[in-house]
Formats: structure tokens, sequence, C-alpha cells
């Protein structure tokens, strides 16, 4: 047991015993050490004001990633080196990425700009020379009111070019001992039984802890707690973070698919999602922002049973199945089973989601997914559309289909779905009946997102565009954006 | 001559307007520096009187090259910006005792406020005092506008949802946010008004309708060979600056207050201040350094949170700081103007408009502000770049039980400016004409260059302009494969739109049209600048310094920009309306040469010369034969006890404007520019995605292109923006639901075209005599992204040739889809 949290500031180890559990990285970071430099623009980690860099050791690579410091928890950065904007110049040497921002011009009030550096400092590391597409989609998750972005993509491609040339890319192997000095497997401990924060390192000492005390808060990446704690104001006495849990972050490929560990964040298992389907890689690429989603775990997304998650009706299209745990019990259900109502899912006292298995796509199936939002990147669904036809020959013999934002949960149109079974994609007028048959699946609401006739409407388009493209029509003929030909997905432009 | 008026004593200057007094402050200047060296005790060290004011007459520098104006150069403090070292007023080390504040809204949107239980918020840990307008100790009223009060504190109605009633002081900024929920406010609730349709319905008016009005346009509207009318909405917009608004007040002795405020406008804020407190304006100083964004959201929506803070300041006696979080700056502070617009157009048959009739009506929120003129501005812009031989331009101001709408980049201006853009776009489509050869017919020329408010527009640089577009962006050729794609297309359209942007520069309220600055050349031959214009991020700091580095022929590093504060310069305009460097850059140089002709003058005695040949260029001072490093120069000067320190004032010349006989000439000039955009549409879904921009805008000589790209780049898209995704929804109880980024989406990086092609337009300098011949920016570019949603509007036209799409802004996905399905039903 240990009663600290440890970190690396500036080459030097931070180690602290004695925090609220519900401090942020950010209020530490302006409160405590009075470094300003890292700014707060929304306390919702929707603008990146507040981006910072977490270094840690992946796969045996120092691998730097960008947060939102305001819904981080301080004891999250536990192991990490903690980068923000005042450490990256190298005596009176701006850092490259800095340099570039400099010279073309892409500060103006300056405001969002130091989380826009820290964002691209990421990406010098990243070790890949990026293009426009790979900028943007790095970036949108800082908002910039005054530039219009153009120069500040100049600068990232200016400035990562797939080598790091910095101070750290030379301090590497420093840095590396460091972390490993500070590194252990034991269950973090602060505070007593009525106060907590604890990171427990192994799945059964979780177990143990959350049977202990059901009533504590599970924190996964905390891209909705932090909201919690910011905007609802609530009080959350006993926090028990899930990323030290050895095994619980694993994303491992398997011969019947995919089992994403429940604190896997959704950058871990980016890459293997995209390999399922074009489309799945591309709603996961629009699931918030590279900060959301390397702090975000699918576990959290799915635990938390939001009505407008995105990837709850990604998966049970997908056929995903859940499991839980409890003590020493545990249980597996098809993932649309755990939604039981607005704010109401299948998990008892005490009880966690442990992971989600995804299998592959079959040969005879076919797979199609959309995301309509008013904004294009990091947004929130007004509809998010999945489809999973299985076809014999151009006849649907099955359909999985699951809409988010028609229904106070993630649900699948069973109603549709029994109506797909025998239409032909070669005849359009067979597909006529699922089209009607979706009015019975949803009575959407009307929000701030859009209106109860759109949602309707707009699903009822998205399945007959499904069945339009799976029935040959290009994509490029069908979409403004997310184009499969070619190599699926990406922000390929119409020809 | 390259700039302003200046040589003493001034001449009246002849104008088609009548006789306007030329600007005298540069005599004004002269009469002051005369007054210093008579005063002086040193007779030989004084320099001759006689010879300063020959020095002043001749002393306009010969159009010499310039050095440091006209050139590129980084955001004085862009390396601050990359290293997070840009102090803003949160990052500002807090004064010993510093508490933190959270203002308490109203839980109704209207009604009667019956009872406030604020005991379990006092009772809070960490709470030091409640406010309540109780506690204002002048008058609680923080308004912008003579026609009427806004409390500071509500006192015994809210007239809108979240309306301030009161405030938590506590020792921690969590501590007061924590407390302000734990307040019971009871309202005896009524219906709020809440948008502009039944503000319209109850005959809501906040203030009297104004109208420009010329020739009979009802009569030439039913006579014209064709007619087209129609309806439609504009949305606002959330200003949604990086950094929410924050004061910071700390009490100084002899009841002074010092308040660091987030402001556009510190002298505003002073005053509001003083007002709110009952102290002479004196006893008041306001100062900001940079903000994270103003865009108007900072010019008037300042003051509550700085007139806050210094209650707070008083009545703890201790310094308070109050920094809005996220979605209390949404829905506390005021946003864009939102419209309905009704329009009648009557035209020839080749589409040149020969009468126009339309109705605006503006949803001002629950008090003035800056209505009145914002209102004003989207009339004078109903035109936009075009002619109306016959209009009836008809404003009305509607009261709504929402947050006072407020100023935003363009300040109406793009309001009236989009109905201008449909009600062209109306006269092409029910034509079937190109909507690009109708903007072109009906441009302001010769003898068609009057506006319905009777100024001569004397700038003809649009046709030029747009031509020259047309043919970089290649119109033509994209007109045509885009009509290709389109007839093979069956799901996704795609639309091209080529809009014109000609934009009046000088606030419409005369008086404000003025600036100060004080400039300091120390011992050591640094200098200072100071000037009533803030930072908001636009460049002003740099253009201005660039202007003194330029007069004093020294490097640019050479010269540093100080905090904008109000006890160095005094009754300043807010730095809005585009004018910050027309205005401060021009007060900043009269003060620059002041002090160089009291040198030159010193310098020219000493050496039995011409002070009017003593030039200063390169670091140096050269007289006659001699020449000298500038820092000796100004060492010299200072051991012979000539002043190095003088203010610079500036008026804007040959504006008037008579409001109630809508006469005069409201503007200076007029800024243009004109884009090109391509979009492509899903006519399933809605979806969208700009394909290509191209823009050429026309900003004089710019004193910093790299400065002014960026404003042009930065104003189109926040003005992409604000026409598709941003979309503010409130309630029917008045509740705003779009409060955070979660939920109101500005624009992100993929958004923006890669193919975004941005030129500056030579049309020779601004023909009126502006500081270095530039022209304003700051606004301008945003409404070059109409070209956006009229490229929208033009792919929905080619579902069904002939009508006029019935497109709403924001243009989100259901707002396309609403006009596709329209278009396709009829």
């Amino acid at each position: 047991m240990r009663d600290t949290i440890r970190f690396l500031r500036a080459g030097k180890v931070v180690e602290i015993a004695d925090f609220a559990p519900m401090t942020t990285l950010l209020d530490y970071l302006r409160l405590s050490e009075r470094a300003s430099g890292t700014k707060e623009g929304c306390g919702e980690g929707d603008c990146g004001a507040c981006t910072v860099a977490l270094g840690r050791v992946r796969d045996g690579v120092l691998t730097y990633e960008p947060v939102n410091a305001c819904i981080l928890l301080l004891g999250q950065v536990d192991g990490a080196d903690v980068v923000t904007v005042e450490d990256l110049a190298d005596g009176t040497a701006l850092h490259p990425v800095q340099q570039a921002m400099v010279d073309t011009h892409a500060s103006q009030c300056g405001f969002c700009t130091p989380g826009f550096v820290m964002s691209l400092f990421t990406l010098h590391h990243a070790g890949f020379a990026p293009g426009r597409a790979d900028v943007t989609e790095w970036i949108a998750g800082n908002l910039c009111r005054c530039t219009g972005y153009r120069p500040i993509i100049d600068a990232a491609l200016a400035s990562c070019t797939g080598t790091a040339s910095d101070r750290f890319a030379r301090e590497e192997e420093n840095t590396r001992a460091l972390l490993d000095f500070i590194s252990d497997e034991r269950d973090v401990f602060l505070g007593d039984d009525d106060s907590f924060f604890a990171a427990p390192a192994s799945i059964d000492a979780l177990a143990a802890l959350y049977a202990r005390h059901p009533d504590a808060t599970l924190v996964g990446g905390a891209t909705d707690v932090g909201l919690w704690i910011n905007k609802q104001l609530r009080t959350l006495p006993k926090i028990i973070w899930l990323g030290r849990v050895t095994g619980l972050d694993r994303v491992e490929v398997g011969e019947s698919g995919v089992l994403i560990g429940a604190a896997a964040t959704f950058a871990t298992a980016e890459a293997v999602m995209a390999r399922l389907d074009p489309d799945v890689g591309e709603v996961w690429r629009r699931i918030g922002s590279k900060q959301v989603r390397s702090s975000g775990t699918v576990g959290g997304n799915i635990a938390n049973g939001s009505p407008i998650g995105d990837t709850p009706p990604l998966l049970i299209a997908l056929g995903a199945t859940l499991e839980l745990r409890k003590g020493d019990d545990a249980r597996v259900m098809p993932l649309e089973d755990y939604f039981l109502g607005y704010g109401k899912q299948d998990r008892g006292k005490g009880e966690f989601v442990s992971g989600v298995f995804v299998p592959w796509l079959e040969d005879a199936h076919a797979f199609r997914a959309y995301k309509i939002s008013k904004r294009f990147d990091q947004d929130i669904s007004s509809v998010l559309a999945a489809f999973r036809l299985t076809l014999e020959g151009s006849v649907i013999v099955e359909a999985r289909v699951a809409f988010g934002g028609m229904a106070a949960t993630p649900k699948r149109a069973t109603a549709t779905e029994a109506a797909l079974v025998g239409a032909d994609l070669g005849r359009a007028v067979t597909w006529a009946p699922a089209l009607a048959a979706l009015a019975q699946d949803f009575q959407p609401i009307s929000d701030m997102r859009a209106s109860a006739a759109y949602r309707q409407e707009t699903a009822k388009a998205l399945l007959g565009k499904a069945l339009a493209e799976v029935a040959g029509s290009p994509t490029t003929r069908t979409r403004v954006r997310g184009i499969r030909e070619g190599q699926g997905g990406g922000y390929g432009r119409v020809a | 001559m390259d700039g302003l008026p200046e040589t003493a004593p001034v001449e009246p200057e002849k104008t088609g307007a009548g006789t306007v007094a030329a600007d005298p402050t540069v005599a004004d200047a002269v009469v002051a520096d005369v007054a210093e060296l008579v005063g002086a005790s040193d007779p030989a060290a004084a320099p001759d009187v006689a010879a300063e004011l020959a020095a002043v007459a001749k002393a306009s520098p010969a159009a010499a090259e310039l050095r440091i104006v006209g050139k590129a150069r980084p955001h004085e403090s862009a390396e601050k910006h990359v290293q997070g070292s840009a102090t803003y007023i949160d990052d500002i080390a807090e004064p010993h005792g510093t508490l933190h504040i959270a203002p308490g809204g109203s839980p109704a949107a209207l009604g009667r406020i019956l009872a406030v239980d604020l005991s379990a918020v006092e009772a809070a840990p960490g709470v030091v005092a409640v406010l309540t307008h109780a506690d204002v100790p002048g008058r609680n009223d923080c308004s912008a506008s003579p026609l009427g009060p806004e409390p500071v504190f509500a006192e015994d109605r809210v007239e809108f949802h979240d309306q301030v009633v009161f405030a938590v002081v506590a020792t921690t900024r969590d501590a007061a946010r924590r407390a302000a929920r734990l307040a019971r406010i009871e309202i005896e609730a009524e219906r709020p008004f809440v948008d502009v349709d039944e503000a319209l319905l109850a005959d809501q008016d906040l203030m009297p309708a104004y109208e420009f009005r010329r020739g009979h346009p009802e009569m030439t509207i039913a006579g014209a060979a064709r007619m087209v009318e129609g309806t439609f909405r504009l949305g606002g917009q959330e200003h949604f600056y990086l950094e929410p608004q924050i004061a910071l007040a700390s009490p100084r002795e002899g009841g002074e207050m010092h308040v660091f405020s987030s402001t556009q406008g510190p002298s505003e804020v002073q005053h509001i201040v003083a007002r709110v407190l009952g102290v002479p304006d004196a006893a008041v100083v306001a100062e900001v350094r940079r903000m994270g964004g103003g865009f108007g959201g900072k010019e008037s929506q300042a003051s509550q949170w700085a007139a806050i803070a210094a209650v707070a300041a008083v009545k703890t006696g201790r310094p308070c700081k109050v920094r809005l979080d996220r979605d209390a700056d949404f829905t506390m502070t005021g946003k864009r103007h939102d419209f309905r617009f009704g329009y009648k157009v009557g035209f020839s048959e080749d589409g040149v408009i020969d009468a126009v009739d339309t109705e605006l009506a503006g949803r001002c929120g629950f008090s003035p502000d800056l209505s009145l003129p914002v209102n004003d501005r989207a009339m004078f812009h109903t035109d936009n770049a075009y002619y109306y031989p016959h209009a009836r331009i008809h404003s009305r101001r509607l009261k709504t039980n929402t947050v006072s709408n407020t100023a935003f980049r363009g300040f109406g201006g793009p309001q009236g400016m989009v109905l201008a853009e449909r009600m062209l776009d109306a006269v092409a489509y029910s034509l079937g004409l190109d909507p690009f050869d109708v903007r072109m017919r009906n441009l302001y020329g010769e003898g068609r260059d009057i506006t319905p408010y009777g100024m001569k527009v004397d700038d003809d640089s649009l046709p030029k302009l747009m031509t020259q577009l047309a043919k970089t962006a290649d119109y033509a050729g994209r007109r045509a494969a885009i009509s290709e794609f389109n007839a093979s297309s069956r799901i996704l359209k795609k639309g091209l739109a080529l809009t014109p942007v000609k934009f009046g520069i000088s606030f419409t309220l005369t008086h404000m049209n003025q600036a100060g600055a004080l400039v300091h050349v120390y011992s050591d031959g640094s200098i200072t600048v100071n000037h009533g214009g803030t930072e908001m991020g636009q460049g002003l700091y740099v253009k201005v310094a660039q202007v003194v580095a330029e007069e004093f022929g020294v490097d640019f590093e050479r010269v540093r920009v100080t905090s904008t504060v109000t006890d160095k310069v005094p009754n300043t305009a807010p730095t809005a309306a585009s004018s910050g460097t027309d205005l401060n850059g021009a007060a900043a140089r009269v003060a620059a040469r002041a002090i160089k002709n009291r040198i030159a003058a010193y310098l020219a005695k000493s050496q039995g010369i011409d002070p009017a040949t003593v030039t200063f260029h390169d670091n140096r001072v050269t007289a006659g034969a001699k020449s000298l490093p500038f820092a000796e120069v100004a060492r010299t000067a200072y051991m012979n006890r000539i002043s190095l320190s003088s203010t610079g004032h500036y008026r804007t010349p040959r504006i008037s404007w008579d409001r109630p006989k809508v006469r005069g000439r409201p503007f200076f000039y007029f800024s243009c520019g004109a884009a090109c955009s391509e979009v492509t549409i899903d006519t399933m879904t809605g979806e969208m995605v700009v394909d290509r921009v191209d823009i050429l805008h026309d900003v004089g000589n710019s004193i910093n292109p790299a400065i002014d790209i960026g404003q042009i780049e930065g104003g189109f898209v926040q003005g992409m923006g604000w026409l598709t995704t941003e979309e503010l929804v409130f309630d029917a109880d008045g509740r705003l639901r779009t409060h955070a980024p979660s939920t109101y989406k500005i624009p992100t990086a993929s958004d923006v075209p890669a193919d975004f092609n941005v030129a500056l337009f030579d049309g020779g300098g601004n023909r009126e005599e502006t500081i270095y011949r530039s022209k304003a920016v700051g606004e301008p570019p945003l409404m070059l992204a109409i070209s956006v949603w009229c490229a929208i509007a033009n792919a929905i036209a080619t579902i069904r040739p002939g009508r006029v799409p019935d497109l709403d802004a924001p243009a989100t996905p259901e707002a396309i889809m609403r006009a596709v399905k329209a278009q396709r039903q009829g």
C-alpha cells in the first residue's frame, strides 16, 4: 500500500500525500503550483485551453498524450510525467512547436494558445509525420475563436515531422529512468474510510475495495466525473480510480473478437476498432477529442448509461457483450440488456463493468455507422445509427440496428430489424416495410441538439442510406465526409 | 501628405457635405508645448518657441520609405502566448487576502421577487459576505445606455433567467460557487416573452421603431416588372471568447478603487464602477493589459462584473475577484442580436432592383444596452453594396425576457448584410439568373451612389475587386463543373456563391470617434506608448507600436506598449467598431510627433539649422552634419530639460450624423472585400462541408499584413460558425439550453477548408487620410462568411430551380433539411 501519489514535473519527482480527492489537475497547477500558463476556458473538457501532456511508458515506448487538466483528477497523474506549457522552452530557445506557432502568426488573443502548444507537443512526439487531416483531428479538442485555425495547422505541419527534436527527446532516457523509479505495483490509498482517493493495482483489490465501499465513485478517465465536480458541484468523497488496475486497460485481440478492458481508453482501442470497419473507426475518431479519448474509457462510456454516448449503439450493432464483476462473481450479458431506462442500468451495488467483448464482423456482414451532429468534430450526436446486416446474396437474413439519441437509452430497433429480414438489396421496394417500421421503434424527443421530427426523419434517411450503400452506391455519392472508398474513413472530400 | 492634418494653424476643410472643421488637436498639442516651454525656468535650455512651432509645422515626414509600418511582424505577445507567460487577469498574482465571488441568478425569466433567502448561503463554509442590491453604495445601475438602467443586482423584479440577484464572497472560488447554489429565491413567475415572434405579437417594443425611407418603395414595387418577397430568421451568436468575464477589484486608500477588468472599454468600466460606488470617476482606476478575446462581448458586458467586484471590495475591505464560469458567462451576458426579417423587392427582368421594402425585427433582450446603435447599424447595412433607388428600411427593437443582447463583431452590420444578400439571391433565383451576375448589376456605381440614409458612396473598388476575385477563384469554370456535378448527383448537391462586403467605418455615435495616447521617451532612449485602445488579440498593440517606432525611426523592439489604464489616458472610447488602429494609431502618432518636434527644434537650434531638416531614422537622429544615436539624443534632450513626454489626441474628421433627420455622413469610409465559397450538402441528412473559400479583401495600405490576414481568416471562420453550427436555443421558459461548448458549437479546425485562399486587394490605399492610409479590418471580414450561407442556399436552390430556398440561419443540418424539404415540396 502506498499513501502518496508520485509523478514527474520538469525532471523532478513530486510526491503528494495530502490532497482533497476531487482536486483537479488544473486546480493543482494554477492554485497550488501557481503555474498559470495552463488556462481554464470551459471547465468541461470541451475547449482544450487547459491541455497538458502526460508522458507514460506504453508498450515500451515513452508516449506523451494530451489531456484536459480541468476534468482530470490530480490523483490520475500518478506515475506520469506531467508536462505543461511552461516546461517546453529550452532555456531561451522556444520549443520547435512554439517557434512554429510564432512564425505562422498562430496566436491572437493567446488564451487558447498554451492548449494548442501542448496538443502539438504531443503530436511532435507522436512518431509520425501528420498530414493536414491528421492535424485537424489531433486538434479537434482545442477551440480557437480568433485565428480560424489555418496558421495553427501550418505550425503543426511545420513542426511535427515524425521525429521529435526537442529537449524531451534528448532527455528521454533520464525521463524513463525517473518514471521507472516512481512506478510500482502497490495499491494507492490516500485518506480514510470517509474520504479517500484510491487506485488499486489489481482487479481483486478493486473488487474488494468496491465491495467495502459500494458508495464510492469509480473513475475511469473522469471525462464525465470531472463534469459532476466542476458543473454539478457534486461532492464525491470516495474516489476509486481504475487507471492502475493491472490488466483492466487491456485490449485483447482474439480469434473471435476484441476484448476491451473497462479501463482501456478510447485512444488505446482506436486502432483495433478501426480494423473492425472503416465506419467504426470514423465514429471512434469523432468521439470527444484527442484529449477526451486519451483519458476517457470505453468502460466508463458504457457504465454511465448516457443516452447520447456514441459507443453503446455502435457496439450493440456489432453484437457486443458486457462483462460485469462484483467481489468474486462475474456475469456476462448482451450489451443492449444493460440499459434499462433513462439513467438506469443493470448494475448492482458494488458491481462494476470489467470489460466489453466485440466480435469480429463476418464475411456475410455488411456494416454501416453514421454520426449526425451540428458540428462534425467533437460534438454530441443528435442521431447515431449503426447497422449490421447479414446477407445471403442480396437478401438480408438478419439485422442488428441500434440508435443513439433516439430514446432514453441506446436502443435496438427491433421492429425495423424484423422488417429488414427478407429485404432484397437489389429491389428498393422491399425496403419500405423496414423504413416504415422505424416509427414503431422510436419516439424521440426534441432538445437543443435536434427536434423530434428531424431525428425521426434522419433515422429513416440513414437506414435508407445504409441500404443504398450496401446495395452498391459508392460513398463518394452518398456522404460529404467519411468516405469509405480508398482505405476507409478519413476526411476526404467528394471528388 | 500621407496622413492626418498636421499643420497649424488649421484651415477649415471643404467637403461635399458642407464645412467640417479639420482636426485641431495638433494645434492643441503645440499650444500645450508652448505653455510648458514658457514655464521653463532656464531660458538657455528652453528651445526657441518660434522655432519649435515652425518645426511642428514642417515636420510632416516626406514620403520616406517605411521601415516598420507595412511589414509583417508577429503579435507583440506571441512569444509570451506560446510559453504561457502572457498574463491574463486570472494569472496576476493575487494580492494578499483576495476573496472570490460567485454570482447567483434568478430561477425564473420574469416576475416579482417574493423572497430571497440567503441564510444557507451565508452559513456555508468559507463565505465572508453575501451581496445584494442593498449593498450597493451608489446607484444600482450598470447600464451602458442612457435609455434605461440595468441593475447590478435585481431589486423587486427579475427580467431574464439567471439575472444576477446576489453574489457570494468567499475565501475560495470553489466555496463561493458551492455556496451560491444554496440560495432560495422565490419568484411570482409570469409568462416571459422569449423570442422575436412572441414579442412582435404582443408589441413588446423596447424603444421606438426607426426607419430609412427614400422615394416611393411601396408604389415602385407594385409597379415593378417583377416582385419577390419572403421572411426568414437569423440566429444570434455567443461570443465565446476563450477567457470568460473577469474582474479583480482592490480597495485603495481614501476610498479609491483599482479594478483589473477584462474589458474593451476601461473608461466605461471606470465610470460605471464610480457610479455604482457613488464616488467620482477620479477615484477609480480601470486597467487591462490584454483580454483572452472580446469580439464585442466585453464592450458593455464587462462592467457588471467589475462593479460587483468593487462593491465586494468596499464591503469586505479586501481585494475581490470574480471570474464567471463558462455556463454563467453564457447565461448572464449578452449575445449577438437575432432577427426576423421580412422583405419585398421590385426589380426588372434582368434583375436590377427598383425598390426594396424591408422589416428588421431584432431581439434586444430585457434592457437597452447597445441595442439602439446595433439595430441602427443593421439598417445602415441592409444595402450592403447595392443601390436601392427606392427603399424602406424599417426597424423594430423588441423587448424579450432574455439576457440583453449586445455588441458582437459587426454590431448589427452582419445581420443587415445577410438580409441584403438574401434579397439579391431571391431576385436571382426567381429569374433563374446566376446570383453573381445579379449582384454585379446592382452594385453602387456612378449615378447610383447614394445610400438609403443619404450618404454618397465614393468608394468604387468593389466592381473591380469582385471581378478580380471571380477570375482568380475561377467562378465561371467552377459554376459549370458544379452544374454538371449536381445534374448527376441525387443525394449530394454543391453550391457556389460570391458575395461582397461593404462595411461602414466609424462609430455612428459621432462623439465616440476620438482617442488619446501618451508617449514617453526615457533618457536611455527606450519608449513606451500608452493609448486608450485595448488588446484582445487583434494586434492593436503591435500596430500602434509599429507606428511609434516608425515615427521615431527606431527599431520596433525599442517601443513598449503598456497596459491600458484610465489614469494614463482618460475618457476613451471602447475598442470597438474596428476603430482601434484608426483612432489610437493616429493619436499615438500625434503624441510621438510632438516629442520629435521638440527634439528637432532643440537640435536645430544648437546646430543653427532648420528644424525641418532634422531626420529620425535607423536609430539615429541627423541634424545638419551631426548624426547621433537616438539614445544619446534622448539623454542630451533630457539633460537640457526638453520634455520627452506627450499626449496625443485624435478625432475622426468629416463625419456627422443627425439621427432624427436621417441625414449626414455617419462613416468616414467603407472597408470592402468579397469571398467566394463552395459547399457540398447532403440532402438526406442536412450535413454540409465547405469545400473551398477564396477571399479578396481591401485593408488599404496594411500596417501589418500578417495581423490583417489573421483578422480576415479569423473573422471569416467566426462568421461561418455564426451562420452554420452555432445555435442558441432558448426554451419556452426563457432558459438558454446551449450554455457551454458541449452544446454550443463554434467551428473546429476540420470545419475550415484546406483550400482556403486569402489575398489582400491592391486598391491603392485608403482614399481617406487614415493612419498610413490603412483600412479598419476588425469586423468586416466576418461578413465574408455570408458567402458560405449563400452557397448552401445555392445548393438547395438546384433542387427546384426558380424557387427561393427557405433557408434560415444558422444553417445547421436540421435547418438545411427543412429548406431542402420545402424546396422539394415547392
